[in-house]
């Protein structure tokens, strides 16, 4: 198939896996900060390939497993309210929050739709005039944009009975987070290819800059991580360290205008809290005061709960990099993906599932 | 089991909790040597005969898709898992049940579809029941098929039976079939001109066994696709396997679609394919037999037994590291069989 074979050609790969192994003397520590990045790497086998010259590390790329569960467990009691449609993306509907889940309470009876656009939230809305709908809005810069498309066709519209639930992440703050706790020591970053096309490169020049962290912004066939780990390593041999587009099919240097507009309209910067991390200053978004009304917050009072961890799920320190998936007690025995204990084995993108599922040595 | 007290649609879908609910529910409680086979069908013997025996049904949603339809899919499904112990397939039951209102021109469509199946392929529908149940408390047309065939004296064909250097064959290109019917649900509609593979396998299977009585195991990857049936085979035969994934033909539609919604094709159900273990020395010849066969033309040698008593499926990934292959977990694709 066009446009996918080129990226998969296992001669290709089996090359650039062999120019790797020789180009390399000292054994390196790489982040990816991108679940599907992560499901790439596991399921065609990079990391145990490389796993003699190059640690590659999963970082927080999961919307899903950073979305704090005092954010799940409000996201819960909404639906729970009376005459309310709470629409969401699958993934979300097993993350299990303190006492409930979505998946849980939409057996007992609460209104939770899953939908495959957020365009599908406005619809619902449309069609039902006499509930309140609210889309639960997770998702990094990829999804933003598309939220942000809908919030603005609501005001359009002049839907008075939608609303969103706004849990927006930012990537590179996240990366600034990751660098000032010095909790692992990383030679390079493979930055994620969809966010990268709507912000574009620049964003990650503090990196280079500050830090002096090479970065390669990659596509997601084993060829695009393939080469993107020689990229890094070609800097790291030069001493260099630059921010370079590996993903030039689909990413620029100022990335996707059109999208970035409408988010600076929709949306403005405020502080979030990251699961595993705490609250990251200026990495989440909320609602501009033209779109105010649509905040869910606004218009509901919730009762913000505390927030909490399972006490021997590690899904936090798996999310800043400094364990993996199989350092857990719980991992494959009581949390599997028909009974996820902690955030990370419930998204198809999250590293304990993608371990699960592709990288594990034994039944 | 432990983890749930409701039935979930995972329990239905081929993989981990499938096998789970027969370990740990029906196989203790229906306790007998014949079951215990886990074969496609029941190998029964009576008075020198060798019968199979097999049971199935079928809940497909949409009713019509592209390639087939609920009654075709009940007529091949019942022959296939005949087929797959080496039995001619010789009669079947057809119990039907439907909801109230359902159009009776739709339903004589369906009839007639398994009637063209059963007319094709020589098995007789020899008895039958229906059942209508009011409006809501059924989706449309359920479908639930017995058959039984006779298989040959000196053929022992059992997903038991799989050897060291066994080459495992597969008879066509995989996941047609759920991603036809996906193509035409509600909410993924996209444009296609995939077909099902939805077709009556015996006829290769009998060109097969001509051609070699080596065939160790036979099994159509239905529910839980391709990955389902290799995990099936390595845990009955107790064997360890390794897959080529550059050697698994997929169609370019049935990619693009995986892609698109994230599935893996190797967890699509197919309903026209199956899978071969056959003896190093005949597979070759077998696999020339096959491709002779119209519904063995794109047939291929994807793997093979490699040691014994370590019970697993390796997939040799396309940059050429190994992974082990797993159950798919959950339910990917409710009803689409």
């Amino acid at each position: 198939m066009r446009f996918l074979d080129e990226f998969r050609d296992s001669r290709l790969a089996q090359a650039l896996a062999d120019k790797i192994q020789t180009l390399n003397s000292k054994k390196l520590n790489f982040m990816e900060v991108c679940g599907t990045h992560t499901v790439t790497i596991i399921k065609s086998g990079i990391k145990e390939l490389l796993k003699d010259k190059i640690n590659l590390i999963s970082g927080p790329g999961c919307p899903v497993c950073v979305t704090s569960t005092q954010d799940v467990d409000k996201a819960i009691s909404i639906a729970k309210m009376d005459g309310v449609i709470l629409a969401t993306f699958g993934d979300m509907l097993k993350v299990p929050g303190r006492l409930s889940s979505l998946e849980k309470e939409r057996a007992k009876g609460s209104d939770i739709r899953v939908i495959y656009s957020s365009l599908d939230a406005v619809d619902i809305a449309r069609k039902n005039p006499h509930k309140k709908v609210i889309l639960l809005a997770i998702g990094f810069e990829t999804t933003a944009p598309t939220i942000a498309f809908s919030v603005s066709l609501a005001l359009r519209m002049q839907l008075s009975n939608f609303f969103i639930l706004c849990l927006h992440k930012l990537i590179p703050p996240a990366m600034k987070a990751l660098l000032d706790m010095g909790e692992v020591n990383l030679h390079g970053f493979i930055c994620p290819g969809h966010v990268s096309t709507i912000i574009g490169s620049n964003p990650y020049r503090f990196i280079t800059q500050d830090y002096r962290i090479p970065c390669v912004i990659t596509g997601f066939e084993p060829t695009d991580v393939l080469q993107a780990i020689l990229m890094l390593l070609s800097q790291e041999k030069d001493g260099e360290s630059q921010v370079m587009i590996q993903y030039k099919r689909g990413v620029s240097e100022e990335g996707n205008p059109v999208a970035l507009d409408l988010m600076d309209e929709v949306f403005e910067r405020c502080d979030a809290n990251w699961r595993g991390i705490g609250i990251i200053p200026g990495s989440g978004l909320g609602l501009t005061h033209k779109y105010k009304k649509f905040d869910v917050d606004d218009f509901f009072d919730i009762l913000e709960g505390e927030d909490y961890e399972h006490p021997d799920c590690i899904c936090g320190q798996i999310l800043r990099g400094i364990k993996e998936p199989s350092d857990c007690k719980l991992f494959g025995r009581s949390c599997h993906p028909d009974h996820p204990i902690g955030p990370c084995m419930v998204s198809l993108e999250g590293s304990c599932a993608a371990y699960y599922y592709y990288g594990r040595k034994e039944r | 089991m432990k983890d749930h007290d409701k039935v979930l649609l995972a329990h239905g879908g081929g993989g981990e909790l499938s096998y789970r609910l027969i370990k740990d529910l029906l196989l203790p409680a229906f306790d007998n040597p014949v079951l215990k086979e886990l074969d496609d069908a029941a190998r029964l013997s009576s008075k020198n005969k060798r019968l199979a025996f097999s049971t199935d049904s079928y809940v497909v949603k949409p009713l019509f898709f592209p390639g087939g339809d609920i009654g075709k899919l009940a007529v091949c499904g019942t022959i296939n898992d005949l087929a797959m112990v080496g039995a001619e397939p010789l009669y079947m039951s057809a119990s039907l049940i439907i909801e109230e209102g359902f159009s009776l021109n739709t339903l004589k469509k369906v009839i007639n579809s398994m009637e063209r199946v059963a007319r094709q392929t020589g098995i007789e529908i020899v008895t039958g029941d229906t059942k209508v149940v009011e409006r809501g408390s059924l989706d449309r047309l359920f479908i639930n098929t017995a058959g039984i065939g006779s298989i040959d004296a000196d053929l022992d064909i059992s997903g038991n039976n799989a050897r060291v250097g066994d080459r495992i064959v597969i008879s066509g290109t995989i996941g047609d079939h759920g991603i036809a019917v996906l193509s035409q649900r509600e909410g993924f509609q996209f444009e296609s001109k995939l077909m099902s593979d939805c077709a009556p396998l015996n006829n290769l299977v009998s060109r097969m066994v001509k051609e070699s009585n080596n065939i160790h195991v036979l099994r159509d990857p239905t529910r839980g696709g391709v990955a389902a049936v290799l995990n099936e085979i390595a845990f009955q035969s107790e064997m360890e396997m390794l897959i080529e994934e550059k050697a698994i033909p997929v169609k370019d539609e049935v990619r693009a679609a995986c892609e698109m919604l994230g599935l893996d094709p190797l967890h699509v159900p197919n309903e026209g394919r199956l899978i071969a273990f056959v003896a190093e020395k005949d597979a070759h010849s077998v696999l020339e037999a096959m491709r002779d066969d119209p519904l063995g033309k794109d047939a291929a040698i994807i793997g093979e037994v490699i040691g014994r008593n370590r019970p697993r499926v390796l997939l040799e990934t396309l940059i050429g590291a190994r992974r082990i292959l797993f159950l798919p977990r959950g339910e990917l694709l409710p009803r689409i069989c």
